[in-house]
């Protein structure tokens, strides 16, 4: 009944799209990062009018369907005379995306960090930019690190719906040979071994780069 | 209980020697006199299948195939009747004799052959690259460099495969809304898919109508008549030579297909 070999014609295209999903998912995850990272330090530290700005785009991300955020990048603004590539929107759309989700989980561990650290170390003779970076931003994303983590790879596993938009990543990959030789438990089953396997890699790379950051905390 | 069986087994074969002989007396007249004498062309419609046949606001059948219906009667001088039929039936109602035409969007095939005889094409029926009026394309090879859409796992896409240059790119989609979508939004040039869609198309959004570019495969729609009735299917084939030449096809075609015949239609 089952038939893997019938899988082989395609290794080719499964990992171009592979290769893709991993593209996307790298560029996704550093810019979306460091979009939280200034999202939450302006939501912390800036005006009202900052503030409220931010808070419009935190809800308006999180309370609507990625597939929706998508779909309206990549068919909608056009009529606005902004035509982006497939591939570029479906970036756009995970930047913007997980931009939303990582400010509010940064500026959780912002606001988890006490004042008298920061009064310390301006005590200390750190400049501002050193107090925020060493005594501030290191430990709050030390707080939150396991649920950024998260977050960065549910990113990754929801890039396939990028395929919908004909961004050749894994999923359309998988999808393309479901429709031509109809193998789908076959294709679907390597596919989802394909995430399974890519989502335990970045789990183990977020773990060394976290056993990096926060070295001289676990030391103490 | 076998002697039931017999029973049944005896009447199926009076039923099936009866209308044997009724087949065979039918075939014998000729039908395109009858048709004269009778004064009424008899033509099987569809009603379920826009824009070849469906039901207008006014409860009667309009379409390509009504249209071609009744100008076929009034080349022949004669009345027409029209009966809606589905695609199923379509056959049967020529077979029985309770039909003299099929106009019905009936493509041709070997098993259809085998049962009923056809026309000359009198309607286009095909899958194509369609595009901007604008950009340059009328063979596979100047696809080169281009992004075509077309949906997932279509015949349009397995055809498309086979002919496209590597440098060109296909993208493809879910769904024909959302390949459309991606078409009317400008984020692809060229779409691959089927004569119809593009129709729509060009109802829904009349200034970006795609325009055909070359065709992928071919199966234009006959006119179904009863087998052995060779008169009758020269008239008709007289009567849609008439009807490519004095521009009658090309009209009814711009009214319903929102397109000229495709360029050597009826060759």
């Amino acid at each position: 009944m089952l038939n893997f070999s019938d899988l082989l014609p395609y290794t080719d295209q499964l990992l171009k799209g592979l290769w893709v999903t991993v593209e996307l998912t790298v560029y996704a995850t550093l810019g979306g990062v460091a979009i939280g990272t200034a999202g939450a330090a302006g939501r912390h530290y800036g005006g009202n009018l900052l503030r409220g700005m931010i808070g419009m785009y935190v809800e308006l991300i999180r309370n609507t369907p990625f597939i929706v955020q998508l779909f309206f990048i990549f068919f909608g603004l056009p009529a606005l005379g902004i035509k982006l590539s497939a591939w570029e929107a479906g970036l756009i759309a995970m930047l913007i995306n997980l931009g939303a989700y990582s400010t509010e989980i940064i500026r959780a561990g912002l606001a988890a960090t006490p004042k008298g650290q920061v009064e310390a170390a301006k005590v200390l003779g750190l400049s501002p930019q050193q107090a925020f970076f060493r005594v501030v931003l290191i430990p709050a994303f030390e707080k939150i690190y396991p649920a950024l983590t998260s977050q960065c790879i549910i990113v990754m596993l929801g890039s396939a719906v990028v395929s919908q938009i004909s961004v050749m990543d894994l999923t359309y990959a998988a999808n393309l040979i479901q429709s031509r030789n109809f193998r789908s438990f076959e294709v679907y089953l390597v596919v989802a071994a394909m995430y399974l396997v890519l989502a335990i890699l970045m789990r183990q790379a977020f773990d060394a780069l976290g056993r990096y950051l926060f070295r001289h905390r676990r030391s103490s | 209980m076998q002697q039931v069986l017999k029973n049944v087994k005896r009447g199926l074969l009076a039923t099936v020697a009866a209308v044997g002989v009724t087949l065979s007396l039918g075939a014998q007249a000729n039908l395109l006199a009858e048709i004269e004498e009778r004064g009424v062309l008899r033509v099987a419609v569809p009603q379920d299948f826009p824009p070849f046949g469906s039901v207008g606001t006014d409860l009667k059948p309009r379409g390509y195939d009504i249209d071609m219906a009744n100008y076929i009667a009034e080349q022949m001088g004669v009345s027409v009747e029209l009966i809606t039929v589905t695609s199923a039936n379509r056959i049967p109602y020529l077979q029985t004799g309770r039909a003299d035409l099929v106009i019905s969007s009936l493509g041709k095939n070997e098993e259809r052959e085998r049962a009923i005889d056809f026309s000359h094409a009198y309607a286009p029926f095909f899958l194509g690259v369609f595009g901007n009026a604008d950009i340059a394309v009328s063979n596979p090879e100047d696809l080169a460099g281009k992004t075509v859409g077309v949906t997932r796992g279509a015949v349009e896409d397995m055809e498309l495969e086979k002919v496209i240059p590597a440098s060109a790119t296909l993208q493809r989609f879910e769904d024909n809304n959302t390949t459309l979508s991606a078409y009317l939004s400008g984020q692809v040039q060229l779409i691959a898919t089927g004569n119809l869609v593009a129709t729509e198309i060009a109802e829904r959004r009349p200034n970006q109508a795609p325009v055909p570019k070359f065709m992928l495969r071919d199966s234009p729609c006959y006119i179904g008549l009863k087998k052995g009735e060779a008169e009758l299917q020269a008239k008709v084939n007289e009567i849609i030579a008439k009807a490519f030449e004095d521009g009658t096809l090309n009209q009814i075609s711009e009214t319903w297909l929102k397109a000229p015949l495709p360029e050597g239609f009826g060759s």
